[in-house]
């Protein structure tokens, strides 16, 4: 067997935010040089740091890129900045197939079983109902020059709920599992303590240094922890008290494993401790930052306890934190089960700079949308986007989709509103709680928003894995992806217990036409002589039987 | 008769102006009971747009209405409420000839069988005097243009005003005697909406009565111009199908309108008996369902054809009733128009027996379908089976209106030929049964 060279990365970056709350990200990077979809190559069966299930699962649906996030909570856009992966509230799921596939739907609906077996979600739920084919929003994030769309599948479950049975599944894929490295910190019961809990798998193939295609697959796991619920008022936070645990070793199958720790507002904000003299410079989402690095793979790291605690006290009160550029809203107006209004705002903070954005929405299809009222105001003027697709829904088919390229004002506001109709479904169509609503997406905006520092455009191995998620093209902008919140929408129900009685009913009215109909079709007017009484008809047949004349 | 008629024309012209530009004009076009899935005309705008934006009309499933209406619209589109204001006119004076024409000929009849001595001595006063119908033709005018059914259904700018439209002209030639353009509007009405295929029989009937061809199935006369008439009907159907495919240069118009009046894929709370039935259907039972009600308005055609044979005006009259009643997206505009008709048989009052009762219900009815909406959709009190109650309420209305008034005329023809003070074997006052 043919040893296949990969190289296994993990990272943990911790971010304070303003508001006192801290940002913790674990990124873990697989690389494998090795070619799932080549055919006429043996099969891959030598798997040793890229997790079988999936790899299995690439070759036989041919699939070319998938993303998969499972989120708890919403990103607090202006509270918390960005974040470094963004992801919608619920499960999303976004693949791109290699353009050799013949039946892409086929192929999306199987997949989508198998990684709802691999990640113990119900990922079942997705079929062509929600599933849509965006057509400018997800470019690949890798390598390939796919523009044809119909390779693309979109679909997200806003109602999807993240718990320990979604974690331990993700943790199995990592090579150490959690037995080592980073992954011990991650313990359900603290994890999901938090304000904002988000696991991801990302695999796409990636050009290494240019020679070769490799596989790339990054597990990122974003958490939020709540200065409230869990630093006990205190404001200290340390790996031991975020995690419940400490870290004891890197991953013997890592490369690198490394801890950053945000410092760039320091030291007026903060103390650290133990303190470091690494030090790494990174510009990151237009932002440059100073962080601290912890190397695992170096033994001094651990000090005398061979356990590694990281400590963070809080010093004096957090100042102004820099405005994110790009920030978006959605909710739902109007009062009734009959209309209503979908308005998304979208905010440009940039003080000087205009700049597109493409936002995309897939809306069920039992709530009509009518595009002849869609509106787009920016400073309370019309703003009319340059592009539109717009897919209108098939009844139990198929959902809406809206793509519109809008540009966006320097320092403003643009309202996009559109007007929809509530259905009234079949009755076997509701959930079991029908009154709690139902749920639309997330819209996706996405931008390339103007940075205020040049961003780098070299690719290098020692790059920390935060700043390389996404590929940058040019220095000037980066590129920024930002989720709405999911909507919740009542639709008039029938009464769930009236089948039988609305069957008899309806059937009762329709029958009284029937009946009259067919009263006055086949009888005929005639005098209504009355039949003579019981005695008199008995006397009557005694008479003819006697032979006498018969009574009037 | 021409003063009161402008006078009329101008009281409605007025109102409906009015309706127009005042605020009520948006909460009129949303409501469930003058709108449908069909006939909303913002829908119509709706598929407009996405014709601009470049996307099939009908790969959504919000637009209804077919190609020829697209393209009518596309042309008057800024015109939109002229065009429904002068649709109700035409509608309106339409009848309004409609029923002197009628008139014309009852008087004919009525001529030939005194005559003829037909007529019993002591039903003379069954018989319609000049003087008592003259006024028909303007209280005919009178009930369709200040019905508030009407009234409603032009300010919403329902298209169900032009398709009533096409149905009172289809009337208007069939009685004028020209038999090819009652088969090409025919033809037009049964694009529009699949339903008044049912107005065939009648018409056929009407032109044979005219030309005194007997229905007599043995009869080479007969198949003969029942071919004729039915070629002419069948060939406009195909070129007017056919024009639709050349505009929109595809077959999608046809699952997205005869498939959705078909199969009630929208189950939107109307006026009808099918939305809340199919919302409650129980999966299995669906299609069988679907196949009984559709079949339910087309199959006393051919009863009533038999029993009406010789009376194909009235024929007419009840085909639509039974056709506003039992279609699948039934709104009040549907039922003005045979509600306009009424008046031409005034003279069967007296045989009403139900008729105090059918109003009630039918006011009553009327009034509470807007309470009951809003405490359903907007208070969240009541829940849907107090609108639907309401919608069994009105259809039985309806339906006890319409079975009154054949009741009422089958009782009439009984007395024409058997005498008005009928007695009993004994010499005293007979009561009449249907036995």
């Amino acid at each position: 067997c043919q040893p296949h060279p990969g190289s296994f990365q993990e990272e943990l970056v911790i971010r304070p935010l303003h508001s006192g709350d801290i940002y913790a990200s674990f990124q873990f990077r697989t690389l494998w040089d090795t070619d799932f979809l080549q055919e006429g190559q043996k099969k891959v069966s030598h798997y040793r740091l890229f997790p079988k299930s999936l790899g299995q699962v690439l070759s036989k649906f041919s699939v070319q890129e998938l993303h998969i996030s499972f989120t708890q909570g919403f990103w607090r856009t202006m509270q918390w900045g960005q974040p470094f992966i963004p992801s919608p509230p619920g499960a999303e799921l976004w693949v791109w197939f290699h353009d050799t596939v013949s039946d892409v739907d086929g192929n999306w609906k199987e997949l989508t079983n198998v990684l709802s077996g691999i990640f113990c979600a119900s990922l079942n739920f997705i079929d062509m109902t929600n599933t849509v084919q965006p057509s400018a929003s997800f470019k690949p994030l890798g390598l390939g020059n796919a523009t044809d769309h119909r390779f693309l599948r979109y679909a997200t479950l806003p109602r999807e709920i993240v718990c320990t049975e979604n974690l331990t599944p993700w943790k199995k894929l990592l090579p150490c599992g959690s037995k080592a490295g980073l992954a011990v910190l991650m313990k359900s019961e603290k994890l999901f303590h938090s304000s904002f809990h988000s696991q991801a798998v990302h695999i796409r193939p990636i050009c290494q240094q240019c020679t070769s295609k490799a596989w790339e697959l990054r597990q990122t796991l974003n958490v939020v922890f709540d200065h409230y619920t869990s630093g006990q008022g205190k404001k200290e936070w340390s790996l031991f008290k975020m995690f419940s645990r400490t870290l004891t070793e890197a991953c013997p199958l890592a490369s690198s494993s490394k801890v950053y720790v945000d410092i760039t507002d320091n030291p007026e904000l903060f103390e650290l401790s133990p303190a470091t003299p690494l030090l790494s410079q990174a510009v990151v989402l237009g932002d440059r930052r100073t962080y601290s690095v912890y190397d695992l793979t170096r033994a001094e790291t651990f000090g005398q306890l061979r356990s590694f605690n990281l400590l963070l006290r809080w010093k004096g009160d957090s100042g102004d934190m820099l405005r994110p550029l790009l920030h978006a809203e959605r909710y739902v107006a109007g009062f009734g089960l009959q209309t209503g209004e979908i308005h998304t705002v979208i905010y440009n903070n940039h003080p000087y700079r205009a700049f597109p954005v493409l936002l995309m929405d897939s809306v069920p299809w039992y709530l009509q949308l009518y595009i002849h009222t869609l509106t787009v105001t920016s400073k309370s003027r019309d703003n009319k986007p340059s592009y539109i697709h717009y897919q209108p829904a098939k009844d139990r088919h198929r959902p809406h989709l809206l793509e519109m390229l809008i540009q966006l004002p320097p320092h403003s506001m643009t309202e996009v509103t559109v007007q929809f109709e509530r259905a009234l479904l079949k009755w076997t169509e509701y959930t079991p709680d029908p009154n709690h609503g139902f749920y639309v997406g997330s819209s996706v905006v996405s931008a390339l928003v103007p940075s205020m520092v040049a961003m780098s455009t070299n690719f290098t191995q020692d790059q920390p894995l935060f700043s390389s998620f996404v590929p940058v093209k040019e220095e000037s902008s980066y590129f920024v992806r930002v989720y709405t919140e999911p909507l919740l929408v009542n639709l008039p129900t029938p009464d769930f217990s009236m089948p039988y009685n609305v069957i008899c009913l309806t059937c009762t009215v329709v029958a009284v036409g029937y009946g009259s109909f067919y009263n006055l079709l086949t009888r005929t007017f005639q005098v209504d002589e009355p039949s003579p009484p019981l005695a008199k008809r008995l006397a009557n047949f005694i008479r003819r039987i006697r032979g006498v004349p018969l009574l009037a | 008769m021409a003063a009161p008629l402008t006078l009329l024309l101008i009281v409605a012209v007025t109102i409906r102006a009015v309706l127009f530009r005042s605020s009520l004009a948006e909460l009129i076009s949303e409501r469930v009971e003058v709108v449908s899935p069909l006939n909303a005309w913002k829908r119509v705008v709706e598929g407009l747009a996405l014709l601009d934006l470049g996307v099939s009309p009908y790969s959504g499933d919000v637009f209804h209405e077919t190609p020829l209406m697209i393209y009518l619209f596309h042309f008057t589109v800024d015109y939109a409420e002229i065009v429904f204001m002068v649709s109700p006119y035409f509608v309106d004076c339409l009848s309004c000839l409609l029923a002197s024409l009628d008139r014309a000929k009852i008087f004919r009849k009525q001529k030939y069988a005194l005559e003829s001595d037909r007529y019993p001595a002591d039903c003379l006063e069954l018989l319609r005097s000049p003087k008592e119908m003259f006024y028909i033709p303007l209280k005919v005018a009178m009930f369709y243009l200040l019905n508030p059914f009407t009234i409603l259904s032009c300010v919403a700018k329902s298209t169900c005003g032009l398709n009533n439209a096409i149905i009172a002209l289809f009337i208007f030639c069939t009685l004028k005697g020209s038999a090819l353009l009652s088969g090409i509007l025919l033809a037009l009405a049964t694009y529009q909406s699949i339903y008044p295929l049912t107005l065939f029989a009648p018409a056929l009937l009407f032109f044979l009565q005219r030309l005194y061809i007997p229905v007599n199935l043995r009869r080479s006369s007969f198949w003969c111009f029942t071919l004729q008439y039915a070629f002419i009907y069948v060939g406009s159907l195909v070129v007017i199908t056919g024009l639709s495919f050349f505009l929109l240069g595809s077959w999608d118009f046809i699952p997205s309108v005869y498939g959705f009046i078909f199969s009630v894929p929208d189950l939107t709370p109307n006026i009808g008996l099918f939305w809340y039935f199919f919302a409650e259907m129980f999966e299995h039972f669906r299609l069988f369902f679907i196949c009984v009600f559709q079949i339910n308005v087309f199959f006393y055609t051919i009863p009533l054809s038999i029993k009406l044979k010789e009376h194909p005006v009235f024929l007419i009259f009840m085909q639509i009733a039974i056709i506003s009643i039992f279609k699948s997206y039934p709104t009040v505009g549907d039922v003005a128009l045979y509600m306009a008709f009424l008046p031409a048989w005034s003279h069967l009052y007296r045989f009403l027996r139900n008729i105090f009762l059918v109003s009630c219900v039918l006011l009553a009815c009327s009034a509470l379908f807007p309470v009951l909406w809003h405490l359903w959709i907007y208070a969240g009190s009541a829940n849907s089976n107090f609108y639907y109650a309401i919608t069994l309420l009105f259809n039985f209305g309806q339906i006890l209106l319409v079975s009154d008034y054949f009741y009422a005329y089958l009782r009439r023809e009984h007395h024409l030929t058997h005498g008005l003070y009928l007695k009993k074997k004994d010499g005293t006052e007979a009561t009449l049964v249907l036995k």
